[in-house]
Order: structure tokens, then sequence, then C-alpha cells
């Protein structure tokens, strides 16, 4: 075995077919116990308020997740890991979707007024709101032929996936009342994920080679 | 079980009753946690037996009382009132208890008082979120009234709630209902009663002065910078139904206690 069994699984198309398929199901699952939870009435008193903060938590999840991928795949050499990264960030989409849908549809009940207001005067619906908008442009831009039709707007574009994700992050700030386990855990697998990419750039910038 | 005698008029709605089940899975009790479900979770564990109140302050009969002190005597009544929460959120309860002026005519206040507050139980071992090191609430949960509000017919001290002592988590043994305010001002698991001077500091205003005043009268015209309040969502409410129903000024008391407020800006004293 040795150094080339390690290669074999690392290189093996067939492990990671069934690795994406895997966390494809597993992304489902939340969703899955949300409609169950709608359809057997167990969400509690206030099951849209209870939507809104299930789907809010799954959409940051996906959204570090998706963040996480690059820095597994250069620490542990795993390149057949990056398909995931676009799973993973499309996940996020969706449960973004799903909160926005929830609060457009069951908090606010269509009153297409306090939108307005809402986006306007709340600074965390602002913030939510733009973090969402930057999900939506991703997930539009993020087939094959959206690529290359964008050619090299394409990358700027997708690196304000990290202002999204700060952006989540204040969101969930400003809607904590008395404790703040939740902002310092996520804050800081955030803090992590952006320091190792600060880390790495500035790495790479001193190790080009200089010419004069 | 309680067998109080019912309170008609002012003290009662014939509004639907938010079911038992609702009034006691959702609640906001921080000492045991931020999620709804939390209080009623983590607090069945919760001792009431024996409790005593520390009164003291500007008053001639201070002192530590049991709650017995109070119960005996008192012939407890029943009120269906409104709880409108500062979240957007209401419900109708039946509520047992006595009023809070029975219980202040027996301390006597001195002339000096002006303002009563109230203080809930520290304890750290009981009470998960008091041990948490992520909780930014400087224990204990301090609220407060102007000693004419204190005195009001309305404001009330619960024991019980649909015919029974009340669950931990909707603040037992005892408990201030303040029907007209938002809920944050009706403190849970009360052990501390002071006569005051001075305005007493109160925890959410501590916490947040712009979004928090002490006053926190139900208002549908003074917004809450995080939610509008000219609305509530009344619980329990399902998915597909409209559940949204106007605020009403005062939360609907407005005969009962506008003249409390007369001549002030209630947008300034929110």
């Amino acid at each position: 075995m040795g150094l080339d069994g390690v290669s074999t699984w690392r290189r093996n198309p067939q492990l990671w077919l069934w690795l994406r398929r895997l966390v494809w199901v597993l992304a489902c699952v939340p969703f899955v116990l949300q409609v169950q939870g709608i359809v057997t009435n167990t969400l509690g008193a206030d099951p849209a308020k209870e939507l809104a903060l299930d789907t809010g938590r799954w959409t940051l999840r996906f959204l570090l997740m998706s963040l996480a991928i690059t820095p597994l795949r250069e620490i542990f050499s795993l390149g057949s890991l990056a398909p995931l990264r676009r799973t993973l960030g499309l996940f996020a989409l969706f449960y973004a979707s799903l909160h926005f849908l929830v609060y457009i549809l069951f908090l606010l009940e269509l009153r297409w007024y306090e939108i307005g207001t809402d986006i306007l005067e709340r600074p965390y619906i602002t913030v939510g709101f733009v973090a969402f908008l930057i999900l939506l442009a991703m997930g539009i831009t993020s087939p094959k032929r959206m690529v290359r039709r964008l050619g090299k707007r394409w990358k700027p574009l997708h690196r304000m996936v990290y202002l999204a994700a700060v952006l989540s992050i204040l969101h969930l700030v400003w809607i904590l009342r008395t404790d703040v386990f939740d902002a310092v855990f996520y804050g800081t697998l955030l803090a992590l994920l952006l320091a190792y990419r600060g880390f790495n750039s500035v790495r790479k910038r001193t190790n080009r080679p200089i010419r004069n | 079980n309680i067998q109080p005698v019912e309170r008609g008029g002012d003290f009662w709605t014939d509004e639907d009753l938010t079911p038992y089940r609702d009034v006691v899975t959702y609640n906001n009790f921080y000492e045991f946690g931020m999620n709804k479900d939390d209080p009623y979770k983590y607090s069945q564990t919760f001792k009431v037996d024996p409790w005593s109140i520390d009164i003291g302050g500007e008053c001639d009969k201070p002192g530590v009382y049991h709650l017995e002190d109070f119960l005996k005597p008192q012939q407890l009544e029943e009120r269906i009132y409104r709880l409108r929460c500062v979240e957007r959120w209401s419900m109708v309860i039946p509520w047992v208890g006595f009023s809070l002026a029975d219980l202040i005519r027996r301390v006597e206040p001195n002339s000096k008082a002006k303002y009563v507050a109230f203080e809930t139980l520290v304890d750290p071992e009981q009470m998960p979120a008091q041990r948490s090191r992520f909780s930014i609430v400087d224990w204990p949960y301090r609220e407060g009234l102007r000693m004419d509000e204190a005195m009001n017919p309305l404001t009330f001290l619960a024991v019980g709630l649909y015919g029974n002592y009340l669950p931990p988590q909707n603040g037992a043994p005892i408990r201030l209902v303040v029907p007209w305010k938002y809920g944050f001002k009706s403190v849970k698991s009360i052990v501390k009663i002071r006569f005051t001077e001075q305005e007493p500091p109160t925890t959410w205003n501590m916490m947040q002065p712009s979004e928090y005043g002490f006053y926190a009268n139900v208002n549908p015209n003074v917004h809450h910078p995080r939610w509008r309040q000219d609305m509530e969502t009344r619980l329990p409410r399902t998915l597909f139904s409209v559940s949204r129903q106007d605020t009403l000024m005062f939360n609907g008391y407005g005969d009962q206690v506008a003249h409390l407020y007369e001549g002030m800006d209630l947008a300034r004293y929110y």
C-alpha cells in the first residue's frame, strides 16, 4: 500500500462521487425536518418564527462549511473536494431563500410597505437582505455557462462571498439579546477561515520571485 | 388546584384564551436560556418551596416575608389579561393571584416611596443562563414601577395560571403582571422588593437604553428599533392563517391607566 495506496483513494473518482451524493442527502435533512415540523405541527406556538430561526442558522452553517472547503483541500491535499464548495454554497443559498420566503410570507404576511421600512430602517434586516442578494447573484452565476459568459468578472463577483459571510454574522449579532455564544462561535469560525486566506495570500505574494 | 374568585369587568376579556400548552412552552425567562422552549426544558426541577421575599427600603414594615404570609390571608382572584411582548407576539392568559396594592399596603410604604423595585432570584445552580460565560446580562433581573403604577388596581401578583400554581417557566412561585406594559416589565420569581425615592435601574434599560425605556407602555405609535409596534401576532398561530391584529394603546387598558401619563411625552418616556 504505502504512498501509492494513499494517492489511490485520494484520486478514486467513485469514492468522491459517493461522498458528494452523501453530502447532498445530508444537506437536505434540515429541510425534511422543517417540513415534518410543519406537517405534524410541532414547531411551537409560533411556527413562523421557529422556521425563520432554523433556516437562518442553516444558511450560516452551509456558508461556513462551503468556505471551509478550500483550506481543507489545501491543508490535506484533497483536490477532489473542490466541487463540494459549490454544492455547499448552493445549499446556503437554498436555506437563505427559505429564510427570506418565511420572512416575506409568514412574518410580514405580504405587507409590502413593511418590507420597505424594514430594509431601510432596521440595520439587521438591511445587512441580511444584502447578504441574500450576494448569495443569489452567486447562485445565478454558478452554472458553467454563466462562468464562461462572465469571464474575468466572475471571480470578483464570487469573492463577495466573504462580504456575505461577514454580513450574516452581523445579522446574527444584531438579533442576539442576552447571550452571545452563537455570535462568538460562528464569528470565530469565520475569523479563522478569513485569517487562513489572508495568511495564504500574503505567503503567495512573498514567495513570488522578484524580477528586477 | 386553587379555588379563586373570578374578577369580571376591567379584569376580564372574552377573547380566545391562549391554550395552556402554549402558555407554558413559549416563554421568555432568560435565566433558563434564550430559546422560547428553553425555560420549559431547563426549569422543571426549579425549587419554589420554601420561598421568601425580602422587602425593604422606604416602608415601615420591612422584613423577610414567607410567601405564605401573603397567600394565607388572601382570597385569590382569577383575572384574564392580554399579555403583549415587545417582540410583537401576544397571548391571553387566565392568571390567579392578588393585587400588588394589597401587598404594598401591608408593608406600609412611607412618603419617600416614589418607586417600587423588584428582583428575580439569582441561583446559577438552578438557572443555567446565569452560569453561561457568554451571558451579557448583569444578574439579577431587575424591574420597577412608579408608585402610582404599582398601586393601580390592574397591577397583579400572579401565583397561578389556568387554576393551578405557576409552573417554573412562567415565574413560579410569584411574579408580576402589568398588562398595559410590555411583558419584560412583569418580573418573574420575585425574591426582593424595594421602595425607593429614585427611579430604580431596570435590566433591559441598563443593557440597551435606546431600545428599552423604564416605562415600556404598550404603544403602537412608538416603534422599537427592531420591531414595529403597531401590530402583533396573537399566539398560537399557524403558518397559513393571518395572525396579525392591531396593537391597541396601553394594550387596550387605556381607560384604566391613561390618566397616569397625562402630560407626559410618551415618545420620550417610552
